[in-house]
C-alpha cells in the first residue's frame, strides 16, 4: 500500500492536473464558442477560417499539438522555454484541441434550434447578437450540454499527456513514485499500487464531472419547463 | 543577436530532407499500430458488448464497471499500467505489444458502446421470428442478429480509427516505435526540434484530415446518426 507521503505527492500531482484542465478547459470554450458560432456566419471567409481551424486542431491530434507547442514554438519565437512557458504551452495546445471539438459542439447545437426562432426573431427586429444570445443559445445550450459534458471528460484525460513535456501532473508524480520505488528496489505490488491509485483518482474526478453535468442538465432543463431561461 | 536569430528561425530544407525518411517511417509505424489497435478493438468490443447484455449479474455488472471504468481513465496511465505492473504478475509485453493492447482495451470500451447499440437497433420482430423458426441462439446470433448489426456500426467504427490514429503517437511514452518517437529522437539528437517536429505535424495532418472527411462521407453515404 501507499505511505503518507506518497499519497501526498499524488495529490499535488492532482492539483496540478486539475489546473492545466480548468484554464484549457475555459480557452476550449472560448475557442469553441467562437469558432462555433463563425462556422454559421454568412460571410463565406469567416466560414473558411472557421473550417480550417477545426480540422487542424482536431486532425493535429492533442499530443501532436502539445509537443509543438512546448518545443518548436519557443525556438520559433526565439523565446526560452522554462517552467512557465510549459505551463502555457501546454494550457494552449489542450485549449486548442478542445476548442476544434467544441466548435462543432456549438454549431450542431445551433442547427438544432428550429429555424422558425431565428426567424420569429428576426421579424421582431432583433439584431445578431441579441438574436443569439436570448434566443438561439439558451435552447442551444441544452442540446449542447451532454456532448460537451463528454468532451469535457476527453480534455480531463488528455491532461495526462502533459506529463510528457515535464509537467508536474498526477501521471508525472506517479511515474516519479515508481522510479523511486524502482531505485530503491521494492516490489511489483508497489506499482500496482501506485498506477492503480492514480487510476482511481482519474476515475473519482472523471464521475464528478459527469455528475456536475447531470446536475447542470437536470437544473437547466427544469428552468426551461418553469419558463425561466 | 542577429546571428543568434538567424540560426534560431531559419528552416535548414537539406536537414528537413534528411529526416523526413525516419519521420516518415514513424509515420508508418503509428499506422500499424493503429491498424493491429483497432483489430484488437472491435473484438473486444464486440465481446464486452455480448458479456453486457448476459442475463447473468456477475457477468454483467463486472463488465459495465470495466467499460466506464477504462473509459473514463487515461490512455497514458493506462499503458504505463499494462507496461510496469503486468510484468510483475509474470506477463512482459513489449513497447508495440503494449501499445497495441492498450489502444485495443480503450478504443474496445468505446466500440463495445456502439455494438450495443446497433445490436439494439434490430428489430423485435427478427428475434421473434429466430425464437419462431426454432433457431439455437448461436445460430440466431451469428446468422440472424449480428449481421444486421453490424453494418450499422461501421461508420462509427471508421470515426474510432481516426480518434485511435491520433491517440497512437502515445507509444512514445512506453518508446514502441512511431512518429512521435521518431521526431522527438531526431530534435534530441540535433537540437533542431523546428524541422523534424513541423515535418511530423505535417505528415499527421495529410493522414488524419483525409481520413476525418472519408468517415465522414461514409457516415453520409450509409445514413448513420450518432446516438
Amino acid at each position: 500500500m501507499l505511505s503518507g507521503n506518497q499519497i501526498q505527492a499524488l495529490l499535488e500531482g492532482v492539483w496540478m492536473t486539475v489546473r492545466v484542465f480548468a484554464l484549457a478547459g475555459l480557452l476550449g470554450t472560448v475557442l469553441a464558442l467562437l469558432f462555433g458560432i463563425m462556422s454559421l456566419a454568412e460571410n463565406r471567409l469567416l466560414r473558411w477560417i472557421s473550417r480550417i481551424y477545426v480540422e487542424v486542431a482536431r486532425g493535429a491530434s492533442a499530443i501532436v499539438l502539445l509537443f509543438y507547442a512546448a518545443f518548436a514554438i519557443p525556438i520559433i519565437l526565439g523565446m526560452r522555454s522554462g517552467r512557465t512557458f510549459v505551463f502555457t504551452a501546454a494550457v494552449v495546445a489542450l485549449g486548442v484541441n478542445m476548442g476544434g471539438y467544441g466548435a462543432e459542439v456549438v454549431r450542431t447545437g445551433i442547427q438544432s434550434v428550429p429555424r422558425g426562432q431565428t426567424e420569429a426573431a428576426t421579424a421582431l427586429n432583433l439584431r445578431f447578437r441579441d438574436r443569439l444570445r436570448h434566443v438561439t443559445l439558451p435552447q442551444a445550450l441544452i442540446v449542447m450540454l451532454p456532448p460537451y459534458g463528454n468532451l469535457s471528460i476527453e480534455v480531463l484525460k488528455a491532461t495526462a499527456l502533459v506529463s510528457l513535456v515535464g509537467l508536474a501532473d498526477l501521471t508525472a508524480e506517479a511515474q516519479n513514485l515508481r522510479v523511486q520505488r524502482a531505485v530503491s528496489g521494492s516490489r511489483a505490488a508497489t506499482s500496482l499500487a501506485i498506477f492503480g491509485t492514480a487510476l482511481v483518482f482519474y476515475f473519482v474526478m472523471a464521475q464528478l464531472l459527469a455528475v456536475f453535468f447531470r446536475w447542470l442538465e437536470r437544473r437547466l432543463a427544469g428552468d426551461w419547463y418553469r419558463g425561466r431561461s | 543577436m542577429s546571428a543568434f536569430a538567424q540560426v534560431a528561425f531559419s528552416w535548414d530544407w537539406d536537414y528537413a530532407l534528411r529526416v523526413l525518411p525516419d519521420i516518415a517511417r514513424g509515420l508508418w509505424q503509428t499506422i500499424l499500430a493503429t491498424l493491429v489497435g483497432i483489430s484488437i478493438g472491435m473484438v473486444l468490443g464486440l465481446l464486452l458488448a455480448l458479456l453486457r447484455r448476459s442475463r447473468v449479474r456477475v457477468i454483467r455488472w463486472p463488465t459495465i464497471a470495466f467499460i466506464e471504468f477504462v473509459r473514463s481513465t487515461p490512455l497514458l496511465v493506462q499503458l504505463f499500467f499494462i507496461f510496469f505492473v503486468f510484468p510483475g504478475f509474470g506477463l512482459v509485453l513489449s513497447p508495440f505489444v503494449t501499445l497495441v493492447v492498450g489502444l485495443g482495451i480503450h478504443y474496445g470500451t468505446y466500440t463495445s458502446e456502439s455494438y450495443r447499440a446497433g445490436i439494439e437497433n434490430v428489430e423485435r420482430g427478427q428475434w421473434e421470428a429466430a425464437t419462431a423458426l426454432n433457431l439455437s441462439a448461436a445460430t440466431t446470433w451469428s446468422r440472424i442478429v449480428l449481421p444486421q448489426a453490424i453494418p450499422t456500426v461501421i461508420p462509427a467504427l471508421g470515426n474510432y480509427l481516426v480518434a485511435m490514429f491520433k491517440d497512437a503517437p502515445l507509444g512514445f511514452a512506453v518508446a514502441a516505435g512511431g512518429i512521435l518517437l521518431a521526431a522527438q529522437s531526431e530534435a534530441s539528437r540535433s537540437f533542431r526540434p523546428i524541422e523534424p517536429f513541423t515535418l511530423m505535424g505535417v505528415l499527421f495532418l495529410a493522414v488524419s484530415i483525409p481520413a476525418a472527411f472519408f468517415v465522414r462521407y461514409l457516415e453520409r453515404r450509409y445514413g448513420y446518426e450518432r446516438a
